[in-house]
Parts: C-alpha cells; sequence; structure tokens
C-alpha cells in the first residue's frame, strides 16, 4: 500500500520548525510547536489505524522504487512508537509554556521551541524511515537539537551535562554510522527490508560481526544502557523541564526500537541472537541496570535526578524484552515504551511544576507540601506506584507481559532481576512519599512564589494520569497491538 | 440489578460521600452507617441466590488478552464478603466513639480510607480470577497504609514502613510471579471448581509454586513474613480491630483458601503432595506466634501474635487438602473474626476509658468495666474453642479434617495451641476481675475528655457486647454456613 502519510508525519513538524524562527513570538512558537504536536499525533494515529486494517504502509520518497530511493515504511511496531512520541508531545504541550516562560529567558523561547520541533521531528523520523542510513540522518536530526536543549537548561551547569551528552552521543552516532557503512559495503544497499533479505542468506563473515557489534554499541549509547549510562543522570536533571518530560518518554525508547528493529529484522536474529552473545550480552547488562539504578535511585536527593536514574532502571526492562530475541520479548518492550512513557512523562511534569513554583525540586523540600496541594502529590503517588507495578497501573501491564516473556523462556536471574529492581523502586518511591507525607516542613522555608499549579500542567498531569490507571485496567487492546507487532518484527505466525 | 455490582458500588459511594460530607461529623457518621448497612443487606441477601447454587457474575472488560476484570460471587467469597460486610458497620459505630474519645484527627481521611478498605475487600471477596483478585489485594494495602500512620508520629511512620514493606515486596516479589506462572501454565486464572492446574505441572513445581503463593499472599502472615501484623498495630484500635484482625488478614488467608481450592484443587494437591511443606510451616507458625504471644505486655501486641497464629489454622485447613479441614479453614475465618474483633473492641474501651495498654496494668480493671471484660472473656472462650461458642466449630471440623488425613501431628498441634491460647487469654480475664485495683479509687484520674471511671462510651460498649453475642449466637447459627462451605467445597 503505497500512500504518502508517513511522509507527512515527519514532514509537518520538520516544516514548521523553521517557520517557529520566522515567527518569533514566544506564544506563537508554542502554538506552532502545538500544531506539530496535534497533526503528527493525528497523522500517527491514522497510520496505526490503517496498519491495522491494511498491513504495511509504504511511502517511496520522490517516487524512487526502493532499494534505491528512500522508503518510509510503517509497520505495527514504529506505528505504534510514532503515536508515543507524538502523543507525548502532544500531553507535553499544555506544560510546557508556563514551565518553559519561567524557566528560558524571553528572546530565546522561540528558538527553544525551533529546537523542540526539530527533536519531534528526528524522533518521529527515526522511527518512520525504513532507510538504514536515514536512520542516522533523523538520529542526528534529534541528537543535535537534544544538545542545544539540554544547554538551555537555566543552571551552568547544563553546559557540562549537554557536553557530557555531546561526546557520548556523538561517538554513538558515530558507532552507528559505521555500522550501516559495513553493511552497506556487504551488501549495497541501504534499505533495511532489503538489508534484512540480504543478509539472512547466512552470512558469517567478520564485517558482518563487526556491523552488528558497531549498531549495538552505538545505540546502547542513545539508549543509556549500562554501561555507557553516564551521560543521561546529568542532561535529564539540567535541561529545561519540560525538555526533559519530553525527551525521557521518547529519545531513548525511540533508540530502543531502533535496536529491536536492527536485531529482529536488519541484521537478524540468526546473527544477533544465535551466531553472536549479543542477546545473551543484553539481557545481562539490562539485569544490572535495572537493579544499579533502582539502587542509585535511592540515594538521589534531586527529585528530578531520582526519576532519571530511575529511567535508566526502566530503560533495563525494555532492553531486556528485546534481548530476549522473542517475539514475546520484543512485545514486552513496545509494551513497556509505551508504559514508561506515560509515567515517566507524568512524572517530570510534576517535576515541572515543583521547579515553576520553587526554583528547584529536592525532595528534603517536599515536607507539607501534600497539604498545599493535594492533587499534584496524588499525581506523584500514581506515578510512582506505575514504576513500582502495582496492579491498576500500566506498569502493571508491562510488568505482567515482561515476566510472561521471561517464564516462557525460563530466564530465572531476570526474573530475579525485574522482581527486586520492582522492589527498590518501593523504596526510592515511598521514601519521597514519607518526607512528603511526613516530614517536618521546615518553617524557616521561604513561602513559595506562587502555590498553584499553573492550568496547563493541571491539564497535562491529568491526562497522563488518568492514561496511567485507563492503561492498567483497560490494556488488552495495547498488549494485543504489541504481541502482533512483535510476532510481525520476528516473522512468526500468529 | 446485579447483585456482584451494587456490593462492589456501595463501598466506593460510601467513600466518595464521606469525602464530600466531610464537614459535618454527624453527616458523615451517618453516610458511613447507611453504607455499611446496606452493604450488608445486599450481601446477606444474597446468601438463598448462592445456596440455591446461583453464581451471580460480572464481566466488566478485559484487562489484558483474555484476562477480563472479572468478578463472582461464589459461596466462599460470599462467606468472607459477609465477615467484611456484617461488622463494617458495627464497626463504624465503634469507630466513632473511639475517635471522639481517644481525640484523633484527620476523621474524614480516616472514614474515607475505611469504606475504601471494605471497597477492596469486596473485590477481593468476588474476584473471579487471580490477577483481579491481585488488583483488590494492592488496593487493600495501599489503602489501609494511611490508616496505620494515622497518628503520623515517628513510631507510627516506622510502623507503616514495616507494613508497607513487607506487604508490597511478598506481594511484587512473590505473588506476582506465582501468579504469572500459573496462568502460564494452566492458560487462563481463572477460579473453577477443583483448579486449573491438575496435570499441568510436576509435582516439584507445583510445589514452588504453591509455597510462592502462600508466602506471597503475605497478608495471611505466615512466619517469616509476619512482622507487618505486630507494626500495624500502631493503628487506631478500629482499625486494629475490623482490618488486621478481620478484612485484612482474612483476605490473606481467604486468598490462601480460594487459590488452594480452585487454582489448585484439593484432591490435586493430596496426590502430588504439593502442599506438605506449607504445613509444616504453618503448624510452627501457629506454635511460635502464641508462644511469643505469651511474652507481649502490650496487650495489642499479644492480640496481634494471637491473630497470626489463629491465622495458619486456616493456612493449615488449606493445605490438609481435605474437604473436612478446608470446610474447617472457612469456618475459622468466620469464627475468629467474631472473636478477635471483639478482643480488639475491648483492648480499645479499656484505652479509651483508662488509657491502659499493658496487660500488667488491667489489675482490678474488671469491676470497673464489668461488660467489657465479660465480652473479652466471651470471645477468650471462642477463640480457644469451648463450647457453647462459635469458635468450637471450626476447631471440631479442623480437628476431623486431621484425623482424616490421619495426620495425628496436626491433632497434637491443635491441642497444644488451643492450651496455648488458654494462657495467654484467660489470665487477662482473670487479672481483670480477681486481682486487687493497682491505683487507689479516684487518685490521678485523668480528667480529660470528660470521662467517668468505668465503662467507655456506650457507642463503644454496645458494639462490642454485640459482637460477644454473636460468638455465642455463632454456635447455634453456624448450620447456613457450614452447609455454605459443604456447597463450595465438596
Amino acid at each position: 500500500m503505497n500512500t504518502q502519510l508517513p511522509v507527512l508525519v515527519v514532514l509537518i513538524p520538520l516544516l514548521i520548525a523553521p517557520l517557529i524562527v520566522l515567527v518569533r513570538n514566544p506564544t506563537a512558537a508554542w502554538a506552532l510547536f502545538g500544531a506539530a504536536a496535534v497533526s503528527s499525533f493525528a497523522l500517527a494515529v491514522q497510520c496505526l489505524l490503517l496498519v491495522q486494517e491494511q498491513g504495511l504502509l509504504q511511502a517511496f520518497l520522490g517516487g524512487w522504487e526502493p532499494p534505491f530511493g528512500i522508503e518510509y515504511r510503517i509497520d505495527l511496531a514504529n506505528a505504534i512508537v510514532l503515536c508515543l512520541v507524538s502523543g507525548i508531545a502532544l500531553l507535553v504541550t499544555p506544560m510546557a509554556k508556563a514551565s518553559i516562560e519561567r524557566e528560558i529567558s524571553e528572546p530565546r523561547i522561540y528558538l527553544f521551541y525551533a529546537c523542540l520541533t526539530l527533536c519531534l521531528t528526528g524522533l518521529l523520523g527515526m522511527a518512520a524511515t525504513g532507510d538504514a542510513f536515514n536512520v542516522f540522518v533523523f538520529l542526528e536530526i534529534s541528537s543535535l537539537s537534544g544538545y542545544a536543549l539540554i544547554a538551555m537548561g537555566n543552571s551552568r551547569r547544563a553546559l557540562l551535562a549537554s557536553f557530557r551528552y555531546l561526546v557520548m552521543g556523538t561517538v554513538g552516532g558515530t558507532f552507528f554510522l559505521t555500522g550501516v557503512g559495513l553493511l552497506y559495503a556487504l551488501t549495497g544497499t541501504l534499505n533495511m527490508a532489503d538489508l534484512a533479505g540480504s543478509l539472512t542468506m547466512g552470512f558469517d563473515s567478520r564485517v558482518l560481526i563487526a556491523a552488528a557489534a558497531f549498531i549495538v554499541v552505538g545505540l546502547s549509547i542513545k539508549i543509556a544502557l549500562f554501561p555507557v549510562h553516564a551521560w543521561l543522570p546529568a542532561a535529564y536533571a539540567e535541561a529545561p523541564s519540560a525538555v526533559t518530560a519530553f525527551m525521557a518518554a521518547t529519545a531513548t525508547k525511540v533508540a530502543a526500537y531502533v535496536l529491536l528493529r536492527f536485531a529482529a529484522t536488519v541484521i537478524g536474529p540468526v546473527v544477533v541472537f544465535a551466531t553472536l552473545p549479543i542477546g545473551t550480552a543484553l539481557v545481562w547488562l539490562a539485569c544490572i541496570a535495572m537493579v544499579a539504578g533502582s539502587i542509585a535511585a535511592i540515594y538521589q536527593t534531586d527529585f528530578k535526578r531520582l526519576l532519571a536514574w530511575s529511567s535508566l532502571a526502566q530503560i533495563g526492562y525494555i532492553v531486556l524484552g528485546i534481548g530476549l530475541g522473542t517475539d514475546a520479548g520484543a512485545s514486552a518492550a513496545l509494551t513497556h515504551m509505551v508504559n514508561h512513557g506515560v509515567i515517566k512523562c507524568g512524572l517530570f511534569v510534576i517535576a515541572g511544576v515543583l521547579v515553576w513554583r520553587h526554583g528547584q525540586a529536592t525532595v528534603a523540600n517536599f515536607a507539607g507540601m501534600p497539604q498545599q496541594s493535594p492533587w499534584l502529590f496524588a499525581a506523584f503517588v500514581i506515578g510512582a506506584l506505575g514504576l513500582i507495578g502495582v496492579p491498576g497501573t500500566g506498569g502493571f501491564i508491562s510488568k505482567w507481559v515482561l515476566l510472561q516473556a521471561l517464564i516462557a523462556e525460563s530466564a530465572w536471574v531476570a526474573v530475579a532481576a525485574v522482581l527486586v529492581s520492582s522492589l527498590l523502586a518501593v523504596i526510592y518511591c515511598w521514601r519521597v512519599v514519607e518526607i512528603a507525607w511526613f516530614g517536618d516542613s521546615d518553617a524557616s522555608q521561604p513561602p513559595p512564589a506562587a502555590s498553584r499549579t499553573p492550568v496547563g500542567a493541571t491539564l497535562s498531569l491529568a491526562m497522563l494520569s488518568g492514561l496511567v490507571v485507563y492503561l492498567g485496567v483497560h490494556s488488552s487492546w495495547l498488549v494485543e497491538l504489541t504481541a502482533q507487532a512483535g510476532a510481525d518484527l520476528f516473522g512468526v505466525g500468529r | 440489578m446485579n447483585v456482584v455490582i451494587v456490593a462492589l458500588a456501595i463501598p466506593l459511594l460510601t467513600a466518595l460521600a464521606v469525602a464530600f460530607a466531610g464537614r459535618s461529623p454527624a453527616l458523615r457518621n451517618a453516610v458511613t452507617l447507611i453504607g455499611g448497612g446496606l452493604l450488608a443487606v445486599v450481601v446477606f441477601g444474597a446468601w438463598p441466590t448462592v445456596i440455591g447454587g446461583d453464581r451471580p457474575t460480572w464481566e466488566a472488560w478485559a484487562i489484558l488478552p483474555g484476562i477480563e476484570l472479572l468478578f463472582v460471587l461464589e459461596p466462599l467469597g460470599l462467606l468472607y464478603a459477609s465477615v467484611a460486610a456484617g461488622l463494617w458497620p458495627i464497626t463504624s459505630v465503634y469507630a466513632a466513639g473511639y475517635l471522639e474519645g481517644a481525640g484523633e484527627k484527620h476523621r474524614t481521611r480516616f472514614f474515607v480510607c475505611f469504606a475504601l478498605a471494605i471497597f477492596a475487600a469486596m473485590g477481593i471477596a468476588l474476584a473471579g480470577n487471580l490477577v483481579t483478585l491481585f488488583l483488590f489485594y494492592e488496593v487493600l494495602t495501599l489503602s489501609t497504609w494511611p490508616l496505620v500512620t494515622h497518628k503520623g508520629t515517628a513510631e507510627a511512620r516506622r510502623g507503616g514502613r514495616i507494613y508497607l514493606g513487607i506487604l508490597i515486596t511478598t506481594s511484587v516479589g512473590l505473588l506476582l510471579p506465582a501468579i504469572v506462572w500459573a496462568g502460564l501454565l494452566a492458560g487462563t486464572t481463572e477460579f473453577r471448581a477443583g483448579g486449573i492446574l491438575t496435570g499441568k505441572a510436576s509435582p516439584a513445581v507445583l510445589a514452588v509454586l504453591y509455597a510462592l503463593f502462600l508466602f506471597g499472599l503475605g497478608k495471611a502472615a505466615l512466619m517469616p513474613f509476619h512482622r507487618w501484623l505486630p507494626a500495624a498495630m500502631v493503628a487506631p484500635t478500629p482499625v486494629s480491630a475490623l482490618l488486621h484482625a478481620v478484612a485484612v488478614v482474612k483476605a490473606g488467608v481467604f486468598a490462601v483458601l480460594k487459590v488452594s481450592v480452585m487454582i489448585f484443587g484439593l484432591d490435586n494437591l493430596d496426590q502430588t503432595d504439593a502442599s506438605e511443606i506449607m504445613q509444616w510451616v504453618a503448624g510452627f507458625t501457629i506454635l511460635m506466634a502464641s508462644i511469643i504471644a505469651l511474652q507481649q505486655d502490650n496487650l495489642k501486641a499479644r492480640l496481634a501474635y494471637s491473630t497470626i497464629s489463629q491465622l495458619s489454622y486456616i493456612v493449615l485447613g488449606a493445605t490438609m487438602a481435605t474437604s473436612l479441614a478446608a470446610q474447617g479453614a472457612g469456618l475459622h475465618i468466620v469464627m475468629h473474626a467474631l472473636g478477635k474483633i471483639t478482643l480488639f473492641f475491648c483492648a480499645g474501651a479499656i484505652y479509651v476509658a483508662h488509657h491502659k495498654t499493658l496487660v500488667s496494668e488491667l489489675d482490678g480493671l474488671g469491676r470497673k468495666m464489668p461488660w467489657t471484660f465479660a465480652a473479652f472473656g466471651l470471645a477468650s472462650l471462642s477463640i480457644i474453642g469451648i463450647p457453647p461458642l462459635g469458635g468450637t466449630w471450626s476447631k471440631w471440623w479442623l480437628t476431623l479434617g486431621a484425623l482424616e488425613a490421619e495426620q495425628y501431628w496436626i491433632v497434637a498441634t491443635l491441642a497444644i495451641s488451643s492450651l496455648l491460647n488458654i494462657a495467654y487469654l484467660l489470665p487477662i480475664v482473670a487479672r481483670g476481675f480477681l486481682r486487687p485495683s493497682a491505683e487507689p479509687p479516684h487518685a490521678g484520674a485523668p480528667q480529660d475528655h470528660g470521662h467517668h471511671d468505668g465503662e467507655a462510651a456506650a457507642t463503644m460498649v454496645a458494639p462490642l457486647m454485640l459482637t460477644a453475642v454473636g460468638c455465642l449466637a455463632a454456635f447455634v447459627l453456624a448450620e447456613p454456613a457450614i452447609r455454605l462451605l459443604q456447597g463450595a467445597i465438596p
């Protein structure tokens, strides 16, 4: 089925970004970003529905047929990712306005939104494209705009955080590019479907092994998988709150999707999971990430850093699903991408509100705040329960699907790691709850500049918290979608 | 209208209504009482239907592919629901009196969480599959946490941390994998008569799975996961009475019984001996907790350890894997609930009227509070299992079951435990009535809240008399419950 829909999902935000630079007015810039988010989300949902109805969606850029031209190719897996990325952008939009006006000086706001729109474009492009080199192009678009966005954080530490991310991210991008180059040298094609066809013919060369290693390591850096995760906590903590809320829910997820795509189809499960021990390595690294990330989160004093370390642990669940190398594992990974995206976005929006109000979000200062703003902290409790994986929240559904995939493979160590990580999540979440509700509120603390929550943030939070609960109690459609997506990726008939 | 939906909706709506009625204490109490009364009427009204063989069902929607949010009213669940629903209105009256007398704050929050806990208990009672059960099991944990930490003191916070820590750890760490695993093995998580795991796994796997379930259901307080229950005693006494003697702990043992009967299947457990190890754990818990109870001077702590011991009766009944023992376990859910709630009501009345929390301070108090101590005595006799009190029947059935299974060590355990019960419960009554009063009359009597020197307020004494009489009545009126159980566990 040939349609221009997949191209439009990416093209509209790409065209809106320069428009924002021309318009310059902060409110108009915000509205344009919102328009980009709305239109991509509407188109992404359209894609998802079409894919469900009629299978693959293909778009050939410039009418050039693959493998010569660039192909945009949407199946269930990337349709889900497109919906997630654009949906999160949409949900962050109401919150961004007030938060960004507080955190970024007015003359730079339009540049900020231009970068944010470009970042959205890059992430959508990575998900939509069916061309390996095009993935790299969009990876760099999203990364470069990401460096700029993080550097706009209002403390000077943001520059250092951004620089560290820049160094790591560039290394990751280069690794990925090297891997793609080697694949091109082997096969003479860059189209991902074509590559998959050429490489499953029993290639067992050193070049292919090197390519696989380069690609997996490069993507791991973008995913922030242990032990190449060091850039993430500082970047998330120092970036403007709206950026963190958006990127935490999307950037690492899209990179994880690309890893899943390359492992399951392009390089192929035979090489990745059978010939090379990449699957096993991913499983072990994911287990370490889940446990170590959660332990580190327990010791954080800054709320944003706590959430960032928790993200590292949660990314472990996703990579664990990918590392299993089964369709059930892929399904678990995709399910957790959605659920964790929604949960963590909500939590970072809360962090944004606190920064907007108090200038910082230190856990020790939370004492007594639930009395002033009960709804904000109710939303926090919902998000925390989601991170723990309590039934009734999306996190439970993820854990259920993941545990099913793990037990089916008899991966008992990983089962134990998932459970230990959940219990550690109880500790780092409940530490915050206890301080907030029962801590001694410091009388000398200056009264909050404004104790109200901005209307936009309330709207964002209400939708995100509602979504966390909704995905926890009515998730069969999502799990069926991801199960089908996983089956399609691994070519398993269902 | 579907009785299942009504039974779930009433406590939930009550919670909402209490939250909105928060400003007026009279209205708030009235709402709680009306909700409690309605729920009791609805639940007890369902008895003829269920005994008649009908199973009202509500399939809400699919949570996961193939796993519905499913509610089925079956006899075991009805029994547990009746216990929780029947005692809720009585506890509401008592709680209003207690909170007034003890001067507790945040009463609206208290009653909202209380109604939510009952909502969760109804969900557990009606759950038609393991996932629904797990969902409401966690709602119960979380809705009772604010009640445990109600006072907000450092001690209450520490208690709350242990409470949440152990209950969440066991449920997420053990119960969740057990449910996923059982679902994978059986291809379903629904509760079905005769179980779903027969022939689906080797005896060794079944034994591991069974242990995961029983320890994972941490609310059953099997040792070594029992510490949360004494820790929860920092809660106001009405919470200890209804939740930590009835709704929460019984949710644990009810789930153990239901999983044994309707997931594993008693015949399956019997043939594979999958439950044998857990029998020993339960037997050990019965004796060990009784011995610890003997050494507790704090009245509520003693009652808490007594609860731990009594809960393991029910677990033991389930693990024996004979129908008689399982029926005895079901009966014990009811009988122990009536007895233990009375004991806690008495402990709360003693605290409010005389600010006494230690057993050693109770000398001569029985003469000042004759009704309270009489009720305490009756309930103690019921727990010990002396006729004509309700507790007799459950011990009778459990012993019969042990004899049928030819497990003589269990008979011995039950007998020794009864002796230990006598040793830690009756001296309290004896102190109250027989020992001379420790303090001279009218010297340094607390002047706060205008307490008189005798019984607590009528709103507290009446409920505890009612439940004590209930222990007596249960001896005579046990027949419908036994018939219900025979229907559930043929």
